[in-house]
């Protein structure tokens, strides 16, 4: 049906004028699982179908959403969105121009083990209150939450200029945190990360892979320890970052500025504009020469929460070198803003958190590449730094300059070894300094693709999941403490 | 700066209308049908439907352009099952018979494959609501070429103004309707219109955003005029030192900062020691001239009478004259914290219990020019971004300033600035509030919409400055 359901909708916009149509037809199935304190939080499961057109008509964009699939349905709303179009032309500068791409038919999956909707709801809780047990044995967690969710996206995309393209994408995810509060300070420790853990484009295998319940104990006794941990300290140094940290530090200060429609004012009333105006492609040092920076939506790149084989414009899923030895080299674009900057082809990042949302430029897998340096080496190597791990708090200007970013922990390194824990650790800086002070990223064997779910971009407001790859990494002559200085 | 739209010129139509001619709209009596047809599916020992149809449209522009014009209708079918002592929730937007019997056999399924749960509560029999009115038929009928048109003139504006226009025109409705086996029925219609725009110049930019139920009250035209001042008035921005200002924050930088808090007067957030009023309740936390209450009967609130579980919403004093009174509780919190429902709970099952959705500050009489008049050197700030939490308990804020800062010098306003960071404790500036300006119903970007006036504060903690 769900050929006929696009077929309908397209047909119908060009019987009513459109000049260019496609259409998505999502079937998004989800599972979320939530614990606290020894009991079931949230448990619900989720179905939604529904269609998303869009047209050019008239020279100009129209988009209508519905989930009434009879064929009148789709036919009013194809009608609706050519009737949008027309509206929208009401404001036109010019008429709406795409970079070329041939029409695509094919059908993907990714590849997945363990099916995580066939696994028995009993047992993920189970999982999730065994964590959570070990972490309150820890005394002194005043709170222990964790999590698990799971996102079968069955989709297909239509296009009026012949492109049939069937996806069907699992997604998992899981994580813990255990909360500490106690005289005037609240602490805590989240596993494998902050943002609900680890996600990515896996089946089952992915929870199994994480042991939550290996590491409980050590989590809660992590967010105990830092009420009597050092105060992180005011002033300039040097810092390790964790790769978790890394992955959001990658997506906040590269994987934003690069959108080419914040680029080019799309986005200028919410999400922000870009400091990486168009005379800076090829010609802007972004970073140290050991900085390389891709956006790789090919499975080749690992189960990423980025990963396609096509995104939701038709176009295939590619690797765009974006930091090429420190230089500035690739935007993340689409068919329209490609077309703007001269571009021959769009670098295939159109995304839409479902079918009633229009796709909309977002990350890919924004990935820091690997080094060559090995963990234990790079500590050894360092004579006075932080090491700063599991983000706590984010923040960034709209022009993603300027930011400040804080840890739930960090390590004090003293000639060579990690010494004591330090609590509070922040670090804040402008985003091109930052990355030319990168002097040494870790091997491939550090390198994890960390799953960021719930990235917020566009009006109505989309959340999407991105991945970012990065392994442990050094930093030179950053501000620290600015977060916490009275 | 921004205009609160007076609300006694609307003509309220709430008449139910009957589905438009492409079957997209439900109305009330549709989506109780559905709910009648899914407790007759039920054989769950109590059962809980939660139904919402959502129309919405959005019309989005830049660059003196609409480049996104955007329609969408979802329904959401929400069922939750008792059984045995334990309960969970399953939802489809599809409402065939098949479908319908398929949600209702997953949310008895997940329910049954949990520890059982002591302290769940029986569902809620019949209630009595207040009534609200929320639905304007002016939004609700608001055509593409409504909000095209007056986007056109806007972007005209700017062109004529050697300036850039970016921003959103939206006008929806959502009916709902919340039912369960032991005879409750809410139901709820409302209607929403925002309009939001920033105006760009080269090295400079303004912002203003308007947020009402009806889209009779939301002036285009006169918010493009605001922002464009700011733009303009901010041109050329010079770098002050970060440090301790005297700062004026107009409403929807208030509402940034403030909605932060709204999660800590839950009981549920105070029982799990994660409330910054853990410990400090009944102590005097702020100023004497800081009060606040949850009111979801204000004229100026939105959102329907009543809770997750069909529990009328109560008014709560929440904040008196600096200090915090009371919390916010579900049924559940109250039971084990041995206080009273407030009508402030989330659907079950969740983790976080409750929380006030509709706080509404006290305010004062003085104006934002009022507050720059009285301010020998200070930092006017028109809007905040990318707010997040530094310290949950000493409740420090961090984020940036954006799209229109200005510099307070001797009474007037002196000029742009670049735009600030700031790390600032929210309980600290809430003591040092020295003038407020009337509440009103703000819109910002980080919190949904509160009540709130604007504020000059004391000693505003800006930390770094960016290159813009």
């Amino acid at each position: 049906m769900m050929q006929d359901w696009a077929n309908w909708g397209i047909e119908t916009a060009k019987l009513r004028g459109a000049t260019y149509a496609d259409a998505r037809v999502m079937d998004i199935r989800q599972r979320d699982i939530s614990t606290k304190n020894g009991e079931v939080g949230n448990l619900m499961e989720t179905e939604t179908l529904g269609i998303g057109i869009r047209v050019v008509a008239s020279g100009a964009w129209g988009f209508a959403s519905t989930d009434r699939l009879t064929r009148e349905g789709v036919q009013a709303c194809a009608a609706q969105a050519v009737a949008i179009a027309k509206a929208s032309a009401l404001a036109r500068r010019k008429n709406v121009a795409l970079a070329p791409e041939q029409a695509h038919v094919d059908t993907w999956q990714n590849p997945y083990l363990k099916d995580p909707f066939r696994i028995a709801v009993e047992r993920q809780i189970d999982l999730l209150l065994a964590a959570d047990k070990d972490m309150r044995r820890v005394k002194g967690v005043t709170l222990a939450e964790g999590s698990m969710s799971f996102r079968r996206i069955d989709q297909l995309f239509v296009s009026s200029t012949g492109s049939s393209i069937h996806q069907l994408k699992m997604q998992s995810g899981a994580g813990m945190v255990a909360t500490s509060y106690a005289g005037s300070e609240i602490q805590k420790r989240s596993y494998p990360n902050s943002f609900g853990g680890q996600h990515t484009l896996q089946g089952y295998e992915l929870i199994e892979s994480l042991d939550l319940v290996g590491h409980a104990q050590r989590t809660g006794e992590e967010a105990v320890a830092l009420h009597s941990a050092a105060q992180c300290p005011e002033g300039t140094g040097t810092i390790i970052l964790g790769a978790s940290q890394l992955s959001l530090q990658i997506h906040e200060s590269i994987g934003h500025p690069i959108e080419l429609d914040r680029v080019l004012g799309q986005e200028a009333n919410f999400a922000g504009m870009s400091f990486l105006t168009v005379d800076k492609l090829r010609k802007l040092q972004y970073g140290s020469e050991i900085v390389n920076v891709v956006a790789d939506a090919r499975l080749a790149h690992g189960p990423g929460l980025g990963t396609f084989a096509y995104d939701d414009e038709g176009v295939p899923a590619q690797c765009t070198p974006i930091i090429t030895n420190g230089l500035f080299t690739g935007y993340l674009s689409n068919r329209e803003t490609a077309a703007a900057i001269g571009e021959t082809r769009s670098s295939g990042t159109m995304r839409t958190e479902s079918w009633n949302r229009l796709p909309i430029i977002r990350m890919t897998n924004v990935s820091l590449n690997p080094g060559t340096w090995n963990y234990e080496d790079l500590i050894a190597d360092t004579d006075d730094a932080i090491l700063m791990e599991t983000n706590r708090s984010w923040s960034i200007d709209d022009r993603r300059y300027q930011f400040q970013f804080s840890t739930e922990i960090g390590w004090e390194i003293k000639n060579g070894k990690i010494a004591r824990m330090i609590k509070n650790p922040s670090y804040s800086g402008i985003t091109t300094e930052f990355w030319n002070n990168c002097n040494a990223i870790c091997s491939r064997d550090h390198w994890t693709l960390w799953g960021t779910p719930n990235c917020g971009k566009g009006q109505p407001m989309q959340t999407m999941g991105t991945g970012h790859g990065a392994a442990p990494a050094r930093f030179g002559n950053i501000k620290l403490g600015a977060a916490f200085a009275k | 700066m921004i205009r609160v739209p007076a609300r006694a010129k609307s003509k309220i139509t709430a008449l139910r209308r009957s589905a438009s001619p492409d079957g997209a709209r439900f109305t009330s009596a549709d989506l109780e049908k559905i709910a009648e047809r899914i407790l007759k599916f039920s054989d769950a020992r109590e059962t809980e439907v939660e139904i919402s149809s959502t129309t919405d449209a959005l019309t989005r522009f830049a660059n003196n352009t609409i480049h996104q014009n955007v329609a969408e209708h979802t329904l959401q079918v929400s069922v939750r099952a008792v059984v045995d002592g334990r309960t969970a929730r399953a939802a489809t937007n599809k409402t065939d018979d098949e479908s319908l019997r398929r949600v209702c056999a997953a949310a008895a399924r997940l329910a049954k494959n949990q520890p059982e749960y002591p302290e769940l509560l029986p569902m809620l029999g019949p209630q009595k609501y207040q009534k609200t009115v929320r639905f304007f038929a002016a939004t609700a009928e608001a055509t593409p070429q409504d909000r095209a048109r007056a986007v056109a003139r806007v972007c005209k504006m700017a062109e004529k103004s050697k300036q850039i226009a970016a921003g959103i025109f939206s006008t929806g409705e959502v009916q709902s309707v919340l039912a369960n086996s032991k005879g409750l029925v809410a139901r709820n219609e409302e209607t929403d219109a925002e309009f939001s725009v920033t105006i760009l110049e080269p090295n400079s930019s303004g912002w203003a955003k308007a947020n009402s139920p009806d889209v009779q009250e939301i002036q285009p035209d006169a918010l493009a005029a605001v922002a464009s001042r700011k733009s303009s008035d901010s041109r050329s921005p010079r770098e002050v030192p970060p440090g301790h200002y005297t700062t004026i924050l107009e409403p929807s930088a208030v509402l940034d900062l403030v909605g932060f808090l709204f999660y800590d007067f839950a009981g549920t957030a105070v029982l799990d020691k994660r409330s910054c009023f853990n410990d400090r309740m009944g102590k005097k936390l702020f100023g004497d001239n800081i009060s606040i209450w949850d009111d979801v009967y204000h004229p100026l609130q939105a959102g329907p009478p009543y809770d997750g579980e069909g529990y009328p919403r109560h008014k709560v004093l929440l904040v008196d004259r600096g200090v915090p009174k009371n919390l916010v509780y579900a049924r559940a919190t109250a039971r084990k914290m041995k206080s009273k429902p407030t009508g402030h709970g989330f659907a079950l099952p969740n983790e976080y219990g409750e929380a006030p959705m509709n706080l509404v500050f006290s305010g004062g009489d003085k104006s934002v020019d009022d507050m720059i008049r009285s301010t020998e050197r200070g930092i006017l700030v028109t809007r905040l971004w990318y707010i997040r939490e530094v310290d949950p308990y000493a409740k420090v804020l961090t984020g940036m300033t954006r799209d229109g800062t200005f510099l307070v010098e001797n009474g007037r306003v002196a000029g742009g600035i670049r735009n600030f960071r700031f790390n600032q404790n929210i309980l600290e500036m809430l003591s040092n509030v020295e003038m407020l300006g009337p509440a009103a119903r703000a819109a910002g970007e980080e919190s949904f919409e509160m009540v709130v006036p604007a504020m000059k504060v004391r000693d505003f903690h800006f930390s770094e400055v960016t290159k813009f």
